[in-house]
């Protein structure tokens, strides 16, 4: 790499860098000002319908200065955000930033065991169906029809009937402790997780490495007698691999968000079960801190891709995507 | 241009080339027509009331009495299927309806106009699109309390700029053609020609994306409904019927939460291979 297009990428991580900060303080601050677009005033909201006395009332304004402007809160509330500091939960009556630490884990856990799954079984599928073609095409499709249409809680309840209580194979419920406990519990959330972007995958992986068969150099390569496991993975895969990382941002903001349902079926205590708990308990500096957590890995996720793109694939230049399928 | 700014999954197509007047596309079209019938005049048909509880044929197996079973209250399984097709088809065509409208007046007025006003509206789809759907509908019922109305109302807007986008390419291409200076020359409004002119032009695509999103919002809000935090709890709904029949699945009576489940997926794959189809000989007619 030259030193001009050095400092052109640099220029362009930078300038991304500083569009996510601000994505990430315009989502802050509708996560911020949703709590204060609720119905009732913030005290009530605080006490979720419970009534109190005066002195409580007043010692929970005090607490959460509601006696302050509004700017001032969120200005407040951001500073603290930046250290780490999401207030203290309602219900749990801790830290929320320690409820997350104490159950990020777990949900990384599962995303990272769900998102080997689909980039294993995805591409592999993808793969099979552009190369093979014919009969075993039409069967990845069939299937990968079925997987796109059904929705991650669908599939933890039937693989919890299934192979949990009716086979007994796996546990149920729980995430388990110590490291092989973890990956035997949550081997089944991690399929049911997975399920929907195998789907997905393939049929992306399919579409572009059927596009790159397609193109002049793979003939040229085959004439000239490259063995066809040498032209599928150095001519065809590496052309499609741009296009399979654009997908990578969607991919990864699905799992975070699937985790609520699939974690809530098994009942795993990760970052979902605690989102879909403190949204029913209206627990809202949980549920504001989930969210934003959600947002950010979203968004850090998708500015990774961004800068890993051009270094993949020289003929993109930098900032423009080929358009995500 | 306008083929290719279409959202959608891609590799149907092959599927349908290969077997002509597809039986698979038929028996879609068949789901479809069953679950809108159901919806239409479900209430009329169940064999039974849907929240009658009877604890004495509760976690029953099928029987004449019931024909699919009975779930731990001892409500008919069949019933609840029927009625609940409604409440589970409403949520995802509120959603529908929103975004397209939504979505097209977003659309028309950015491309339309251009400029800041462009760059302003297509900054803010963006900015909607770090939301996914379902954390925005949770972020509101945190709010708002459990019910359709929020959800949908979440979900709606998060489908906005999908509409919005396809719809804002679609307009910038159709503004090119000489009908449009034509008319202009002849000193109609902008607004007569957009609404007149061009979004008869553009319907169809927009209207296709519309069937594919109308999969995921069911998908989304079923989802929902399986958190507990979609429709009220003694509404028959598939999604909630899912999360009833949660504890039945634990103990071995698997029917109750099994078969609305077979319901979703039947129905999204349906409405997915329907509107694939549609946005694939739209397209195609397009070119």
């Amino acid at each position: 790499m030259s030193v001009a297009s050095l400092l052109g990428f640099g220029r362009f991580a930078l300038r991304r860098l500083v569009e996510m900060v601000f994505t990430l303080l315009v989502a802050s601050f509708a996560v911020f000002g949703a709590m204060y677009l609720a119905p009732g005033s913030p005290a009530s909201f605080l006490l979720s319908g419970r009534s109190a006395s005066p002195q409580a009332l007043a010692a929970i304004n005090a607490r959460y200065h509601l006696d302050d402007p509004f700017a001032l809160r969120y200005v407040r509330w951001l500073g603290d955000v930046v250290q780490g500091d999401f207030g203290r939960s309602l219900t749990y009556r801790t830290d929320v930033s320690r409820l997350l630490a104490d159950r990020l884990p777990t949900t990384l856990m599962l995303v990272g065991m769900a998102l080997v799954v689909v980039v294993v079984v995805g591409l592999l599928l993808g793969r099979v169906a552009a190369v093979r073609g014919g009969a075993v095409d039409s069967a990845v499709l069939v299937a990968t029809t079925l997987a796109i249409g059904t929705p991650s809680f669908v599939a933890a309840v039937l693989l919890q009937g299934l192979f949990a209580v009716q086979l007994g194979w796996f546990p149920s419920s729980g995430a388990g402790d110590g490291f092989w406990d973890m990956v035997f519990h949550l081997t089944l959330p991690a399929v049911a997780l997975a399920l929907y972007l195998i789907g997905l995958l393939a049929r992306v992986t399919r579409t572009a490495m059927l596009e790159a068969l397609d193109s002049e150099h793979v003939t040229v390569a085959r004439s000239r007698g490259v063995p066809e496991r040498l032209v599928i993975r150095r001519h065809v895969l590496r052309n499609s691999l741009g296009t399979l990382l654009t997908t990578g941002g969607l991919i990864v903001s699905t799992l975070l968000v699937c985790t609520v349902l699939v974690e809530t079926a098994f009942s795993i205590g990760g970052i979902g079960q605690l989102l879909e708990l403190s949204t029913s308990t209206k627990d809202f500096p949980t549920v504001q801190a989930v969210s934003l957590l959600i947002v950010g890995i979203f968004m850090a996720v998708n500015l990774l891709v961004d800068l890993v793109l051009p270094l993949v694939d020289p003929r993109i230049t930098l900032g423009t995507r080929s358009a995500a399928a | 241009m306008t083929a290719a700014t279409l959202t959608r999954r891609p590799g149907l197509a092959k599927l349908r080339a290969a077997s002509g007047r597809s039986p698979l596309h038929l028996a879609c079209l068949v789901v479809v027509g069953l679950v809108v019938l159901a919806a239409l005049v479900g209430p009329w048909i169940t064999p039974h009331d849907p929240n009658s509880a009877e604890l004495g044929s509760a976690l029953a197996g099928p029987s004449g009495e019931h024909l699919l079973g009975a779930d731990v209250a001892g409500r008919d399984t069949l019933s609840r299927l029927i009625a609940g097709a409604r409440t589970s088809l409403l949520g995802p065509l509120g959603v529908v309806v929103f975004s397209t409208v939504a979505g097209i007046a977003v659309g028309m007025v950015a491309a339309w106009r251009g400029g800041w006003v462009d760059s302003l509206l297509s900054r803010s789809t963006e900015l909607v699109f770090a939301f996914p759907g379902v954390l925005l509908a949770i972020l509101v019922i945190a709010m708002y309390g459990e019910g359709l109305i929020a959800p949908v109302a979440a979900l709606g807007v998060a489908y906005v700029p999908y509409v919005s986008r396809l719809t804002r390419s679609l307009v910038l291409a159709e503004r090119a053609r000489p009908y449009v200076s034509a008319y202009q020359v002849q000193g109609h409004s902008a607004l007569q020609i957009c609404l007149r002119h061009i979004l008869p032009n553009i319907a169809p695509v927009v209207l296709a994306q519309s069937a594919v999103n109308f999969g995921y919002a069911l998908m989304d809000l079923a989802g929902l409904s399986f958190l507990g935090l979609g429709v009220p709890p003694l509404t028959p709904d598939w999604g909630r019927m899912v999360f009833d029949g949660q504890t039945a699945v634990q103990y071995g009576y698997p029917l109750s939460a099994i078969l609305p489940c077979v319901l979703v997926v039947l129905t999204v794959v349906a409405f997915n291979v329907v509107g694939e189809r549609w946005a694939d000989r739209v397209a195609r007619r397009d070119k």
